[in-house]
């Protein structure tokens, strides 16, 4: 198996973005670097438990939004939370690898049009 | 500059409807023609706001349909969708139609039928907005709000009651609204003892999922008296219109809701207007933790107070600032397409004098109406002649 990344993007200008964008949001330069947050611990900003899920998605379903520091510059990533864990706001939080967040069969979003592995939060 | 006039306004029964969206939206189309008494083929211009009818219900191509089943032909149509906000965005396409002079006679109906899903494929239908790195964890609306409402009782120490007092005010000012979904009041206990939906929100701090249409039919200031009398039209004294990021946890500060702070901007400045001239507003409900985002946002409160305003009672409907008199998206329901015109269906009946026991006095009302997770936003002035 390739080594997996949780890519955010660096533009000329500094500004880190998670996810990649075609411009730079915050000032519209091509974003040419990656910077990788997989193996890095970030501190959840907040979370919630969702009971009423769509079709495909683990009821109950735990998201985190996250914030990572790289050299300076914080960047966010929002994500499921492990099943079974618990994070409360300012926890540390590091990612965790999962091939299928979702059944891509099971959504309305065309299977083919996006990825459907990713990572997932869990208690550092 | 001749500003643009409201002639007429009307709005379906909200709820669970046997008729589809052709059938909504043509019942709303014909009620506001005839509360102006303006012939279907004067319509130069006609508007439907809609998110998803195609992902509904299978029935794309609703302008033209509408028009012919009104008797509209030849009038130019098109189809307004900004998700949640469509409505809204609706009121600006109609606004710049006839400021621009290209029309004479707007109609703008908005309607979505939605009831015949599950709501799990209701949920996933609108969720279908986010980005594939949100959607792929199984991100949706209402997780935005329980995200957002856990940020905001956190940073400002409000108390978790304080958004379930939006849910009773708003179901409170709903059971004087003939039109709305629930006509219902609920306690605080009720609200706080309701099954948890996305954590720390519960079942009552949502809106339902709903079917329903509504209407306004605009024209040029100069010639509204042709059609109706001097104390029976509206204006639209400011529109505005913004976007924030598409991906919700990328903005600076999830407490604040820039495209309500930007679009109200532009709203006021068109209409000359600050916030302190507001009467009455109607802001977009879909979850309770919104209605304290954009009464900040629009400028009502500082940041992080919108929720103690709740508390003592300002924005009741007998306080100094009203908001949501209509019930809100909270009691109303929340048909998407239909929700933007339905906030200014109810401005313009309390700017007239027509809104019966929830009648307050007003010459200034505001509308908020926000796609996505304030991701499109559009706000709206309006004015008594």
């Amino acid at each position: 198996m390739p080594k997996m990344t949780l890519n955010a993007y660096r533009c000329q200008n500094g500004h880190l973005t998670y996810p990649e964008h075609e411009l730079c949001p915050e000032c519209g330069e091509a974003q040419d670097e990656t910077v990788d947050l997989a193996e890095e611990i970030g501190e959840v900003v907040t979370w919630t438990t969702s009971t009423a899920t769509p079709p495909g998605v683990r009821q109950p379903n735990t998201l985190a939004i996250v914030e990572f520091s790289a050299d300076g510059e914080s960047v966010r990533a929002i994500g499921q939370v492990v099943e079974g864990e618990e994070v409360e706001i300012g926890d540390e939080v590091r990612p965790v690898y999962a091939e299928e967040l979702r059944d891509p069969d099971a959504g309305i979003r065309e299977k083919e049009s996006q990825e459907w592995d990713g990572y997932r939060f869990e208690p550092a | 500059m001749d500003r643009v006039a409201i002639i007429g306004a009307s709005m379906t029964q909200f709820g669970k409807r046997e008729a589809w969206v052709r059938g909504l939206l043509a019942q709303a189309g014909r009620e506001c023609l005839a509360d102006a008494d303006v012939a279907p083929d004067d319509v130069e211009h006609l508007y439907v706001s809609n998110m998803a009818s195609g992902e509904f219900e299978g029935q794309t191509g609703v302008p033209n349909a509408l028009a012919h089943d009104l008797g509209a032909l030849p009038a130019y149509t098109q189809r307004v969708d900004q998700t949640s906000a469509s409505g809204g965005a609706g009121i600006y396409a109609a606004w710049q139609s006839v400021a621009s002079g290209a029309s004479e006679m707007t109609l703008l109906v908005g309607g979505e039928k939605m009831t015949h899903r599950s709501t799990a494929e209701a949920t996933d239908v609108i969720a279908s907005l986010t980005h594939p790195v949100e959607y792929k964890h199984g991100v949706t609306l209402p997780s935005f709000a329980g995200l957002t409402a856990r940020r905001y009782l956190h940073e400002y120490d409000a108390p978790r009651e304080s958004l379930a007092k939006v849910a009773v005010k708003n179901h409170k000012n709903g059971l004087d609204n003939p039109h709305a979904q629930f006509r219902k009041e609920v306690d605080l206990e009720t609200v706080m003892d309701s099954p948890i939906v996305a954590d720390p929100l519960r079942l009552y701090d949502f809106c339902p999922i709903t079917d329903g249409s509504a209407a306004l039919l605009f024209c040029p200031e100069s010639v509204a008296e042709d059609h109706v009398p001097e104390d029976e039209y509206t204006v639209v004294a400011g529109i505005g219109g913004a976007t924030d990021t598409h991906v919700v946890h990328e903005r600076d500060d999830p407490t604040v809701m820039g495209g309500a702070v930007e679009s109200s901007e532009q709203a006021y400045e068109m209409a000359d207007r600050s916030p302190d001239d507001v009467d009455v507003a109607e802001l977009h409900d879909m979850f309770t933790i919104l209605e304290f985002l954009q009464s900040e946002a629009v400028g009502f409160f500082e940041q992080g107070e919108g929720w103690k305003a709740v508390e003592e009672g300002v924005t009741d409907r007998d306080g100094d600032l009203p908001i949501n008199t209509s019930g809100g998206l909270k009691s109303k329901g929340h048909p998407l397409g239909a929700s933007g015109i339905a906030q200014a269906y109810e401005l313009h009946q309390q700017l007239l004098g027509n809104a019966g026991p929830r009648q307050v006095e007003a010459e200034v009302g505001l509308a908020c109406n926000v796609g996505g997770f304030g991701n499109c936003v559009t706000t709206t002035i309006l004015e008594d002649a």
